[in-house]
């Protein structure tokens, strides 16, 4: 068998941003007709990398070959003209435009670009359609489409499928396929184990700057990538978080009462009991009213109908500041809706402590830094970027939202989608935080995109379906399987007829 | 979380440009950088016309300095939540000519005359602005626009008492003491010192970064961020009224568009000393340098007998140079 040709090769690519090395020794190779999944912990570098391949940023040192010849991007344009095009984890798209405006303004063959959009599964594109209109889900494949248009040699897809149903995925791995063998090279960033080893031949695995490895990826290779992006330790550590048996909770007071909530168009009747010491996994599909649930018991924004009760008092909050005095505190899905990006993690994490007239005078520096430690280690934050949270990586940014509020008091914690485009060791850190929030008494109430964690942290699952509870289970009987078909409205078993 | 062992690795071509080295200096003392600049004028100055920089030119720098101070104060808190507050002149204006028309009831109610103009204008931008979610820069020009036509109106019904200005206030805005210290240095330093410490140690300092960084991040946090707009814009409002006070007692004359000329500098030594326009960044200490550096340059433009057009031309090229330097330093 003759070597395939090797398409891409990156050689000892660093880069560093101010006192922050991003890469310190990054290789990569990647074979004509080999799809490759660039794996690591957040803030290992995969982003980085793939915006120096893409000519976003300019390297400090190292060398990038295509096809055995050298060279180098200055800007993505030179990157694409070179054959290497990407897809970035946020849909590039300029939401006052239209589609078609967009598609022009990269520069993509508009005609090409909407047979791409066909072929996944958008019959009769509207590319007149403005951007800020459509879903983002359909972003994502326009973006796709984008890149697809301009039929690069090299194509890097970062975190396509974090947030697409499952058919949607099933699309763009048909498509990833066709290129592979077409004899051309993708580059596929991923956090989900199962869809790496499906489609991609070998994982190169990046670990604080560094490629630590490249290994292939037929089943069973799963514990040995975890291994390689957290290191041995750390990765035995946090296999230990398996769940703690669900207890009876009896007559107890449950920390949170809903009944019969109604907000909105899509949160129809929904009622649920969550206690002390309790997590609560609820599981849906996009829009099935859980963002509207987890915004009423926060205070973000107010209910249609029904009632909340936090133990046993019933609650109404015109906002976030009266959910929050009673207990109950919120991480939204968009950290970037809740975090102040050019501000420090300290200040980041002190904030809530702030909000009451009572505390806008002196700040006690001392004691405040103590709790501000205490919570960032309680996380494991990287540190390294302090001084502004926008220089941390997404995983990070993420813990910094958690430990505010472990720095304040609270008694119910709702968690909206904590670990969307997180890499797996963190979550497995988060998911065991759950854990011990909860044995230390709190009331968790946890929303999560991704099926198969629910088990790893809750005691009981509710499934919501067209703003309706159609399922509640233990956790021991939601496997994957059962919350999807839950999750999808084909249930028939309910036990109350109301 | 770094694995410590192999973190350790030396790698070739880690050597940086000289460039971002010094960019990364910059960075990290930006303050430093201005009075660096501050102290590349002042050497011009002397440069330029040689025996100019005495103890007493200083002394005079310091005194023309402190009412820009003072405004800046107030503009800076505005900026950093993401605002910016268009009426200060007229607010000063307004204020000094309230004081001087109430002298006759006495100092300090003729002050207070003064400090309730700064006090109502700033609730009235604050109740726009935090609660009504009106644009700052449409609330405030509306009403700076509204406080001159009634400051007009007022004088002209006012025909008896006519607008005198206190010795004590003139002192204030002119007088010097222990052989050459401005006398509005006692009013600007311990104002001053308010904002310098408690911007970054206060509750409400930390609250108006963080509504200037993230306004629905600072909601779901369980601010109130009206609150928090509302103070700032009262405080902004106060500065002013304290400013119109020195500035008249300085002129000796409260005529209608006294403090005009200091509108767009107060905001320029906020951009000049790094403060974004867009909130979130910066502070009062580059306001201060930022100050100092625009009243420099008067002085040195005013030597060298510039033109008033050459003189916008060179403050405007100065202010964009600095606020470009910024965003490549800090992005």
């Amino acid at each position: 068998m003759s070597a395939p040709e090797i398409l891409l090769a990156v050689n000892g690519l660093a880069k560093r941003f101010g006192a922050v090395v991003a890469l310190r020794d990054a290789s990569l190779e990647l074979r004509a007709g080999e799809v490759q999944a660039l794996m690591g912990a957040n803030g290992a570098g995969k982003s980085t990398l793939v915006k120096i391949l893409t000519g976003v940023f300019g390297a400090d040192g190292g060398e990038i070959t295509i096809r055995g010849r050298a060279c180098r991007f200055r800007s993505p344009a030179e990157a694409r003209d070179a054959g290497l095009v990407s897809v970035y984890q946020d849909p590039a798209l300029v939401p006052d435009l239209t589609v078609a405006q967009n598609l022009r303004l990269a520069r993509a063959p508009l005609d090409a670009a909407r047979q791409w959009l066909t072929e996944l599964g958008i019959a009769d594109p509207d590319v007149g359609a403005f951007v800020r209109d459509l879903p983002f889900q359909t972003l994502r494949l326009i973006d796709l489409a984008r890149a697809l248009a301009s039929d690069p040699s090299i194509l890097l897809i970062d975190e396509i499928t974090a947030s697409l149903p499952a058919d949607l995925s099933a699309r763009i791995f048909a498509i990833v396929r066709h290129w592979r063998e077409r004899g051309r090279g993708v580059i596929f960033i991923s956090h989900r184990m199962a869809e790496v080893s499906v489609l991609c031949d070998r994982a190169t695995v990046l670990r604080d700057g560094v490629t630590v490895g490249a290994t292939e990826t037929a089943r069973g290779s799963e514990e040995r990538i975890v291994e390689l992006m957290l290191g041995y330790e750390v990765a035995r550590a946090a296999a230990d978080t398996a769940p703690t048996p669900g207890q009876p909770y009896g007559d107890a007071v449950p920390a949170l009462e809903v009944n019969h909530l109604r907000a909105g168009r899509l949160l129809q009747d929904v009622s649920f009991a969550l206690h002390p010491g309790e997590v609560l996994g609820i599981a849906a599909l996009d829009g099935q009213g859980q963002e509207e649930l987890f915004d009423c018991i926060a205070g973000v924004r107010d209910r249609d109908g029904g009632e909340i009760h936090s133990h046993g008092a019933l609650r109404r909050f015109r906002h976030p500041a009266d959910a929050i005095r009673a207990g109950i505190v919120l991480v939204p899905a968009n950290r970037l809706q809740a975090m102040l990006p050019q501000r420090s993690i300290r200040e980041n994490v002190a904030l809530p402590s702030y909000g009451p007239l009572s505390r806008w005078g002196p700040i006690a520096m001392r004691r405040e830094r103590g709790r501000v430690e205490n919570a960032i280690r309680r996380l494991q934050v990287d540190t390294r970027a302090e001084s502004e949270l926008r220089r941390l990586s997404g995983g990070n940014q993420q813990k910094v939202m958690i430990a505010r509020w472990l720095a304040s008091a609270f008694k119910i914690l709702l968690c909206f989608d904590p670990t969307r485009g997180i890499d797996i060791g963190t979550k497995r850190q988060i998911y065991a935080l759950l854990r011990e929030l909860a044995a230390a008494g709190s009331a968790v109430l946890l929303f999560t995109s991704e099926l198969p964690e629910i088990r790893l942290a809750c005691d009981r699952v509710i499934v919501l379906f067209g703003g309706r509870v159609v399922r509640e289970m233990s956790a021991a009987e939601a496997d994957e399987a059962t919350l999807l078909r839950a999750a999808h409205g084909l249930v028939a078993r309910r036990e109350d007829a109301a | 979380m770094n694995a410590p062992a192999q973190s350790i690795r030396p790698h070739g071509p880690s050597a940086i440009s000289l460039g971002s080295r010094f960019g990364a200096m910059l960075r990290r003392h930006t303050i430093g950088a201005l009075i660096l600049l501050l102290l590349a004028f002042v050497a011009g100055i002397e440069v330029a016309r040689p025996g100019t920089v005495t103890p007493i030119w200083i002394s005079n720098i310091l005194l023309f300095a402190a009412p820009l101070g003072i405004l800046a104060a107030g503009q800076t808190l505005v900026m950093l939540a993401g605002g910016i507050d268009l009426s200060v002149a007229s607010v000063a204006t307004a204020s000094a000519y309230l004081m001087a028309t109430h002298s006759s009831q006495g100092g300090s109610a003729a002050v207070l005359w003064g400090l309730g103009v700064g006090l109502l204008v700033g609730a009235v931008n604050g109740l726009g602005i935090a609660v009504l979610r009106v644009q700052p820069l449409v609330m405030t020009l509306g009403t700076g626009l509204m406080t001159e036509g009634t400051l007009i109106v007022y004088s002209q019904k006012l025909m008896a008492s006519a607008p005198r200005v206190p010795s004590f206030i003139q002192s204030l805005g002119s007088g010097k003491v222990l052989g050459g210290v401005p006398i509005d240095l006692f009013a600007w330093i311990p104002l001053g010192f308010l904002v310098l410490i408690g911007l970054p140690r206060t509750g409400l300092g930390r609250l108006i970064y963080a509504v200037g960084d993230n306004r629905e991040a600072c909601e779901l946090a369980g601010v109130r961020v009206w609150q928090v707009l509302f103070a700032d814009y009262i405080m902004c409002g106060l500065f002013a009224a304290v400013a119109g006070l020195v500035i008249v007692g300085g002129t000796n004359a409260a005529d209608m568009s006294l403090a005009d000329v200091y509108l767009l500098p107060s905001v320029a030594a906020a951009i000049i000393g790094g403060t974004s326009i867009f909130g979130g960044r910066g502070g009062y200490a580059g306001s201060v340098v930022g100050a100092l550096i625009l009243t420099v340059l008067n002085s040195l433009l005013t030597l060298l007998d510039a033109p008033e057009p050459i003189r916008q031309i060179l403050y405007g090229a100065i202010i964009l140079l600095l606020a470009a330097a910024y965003t490549r330093l800090t992005d």
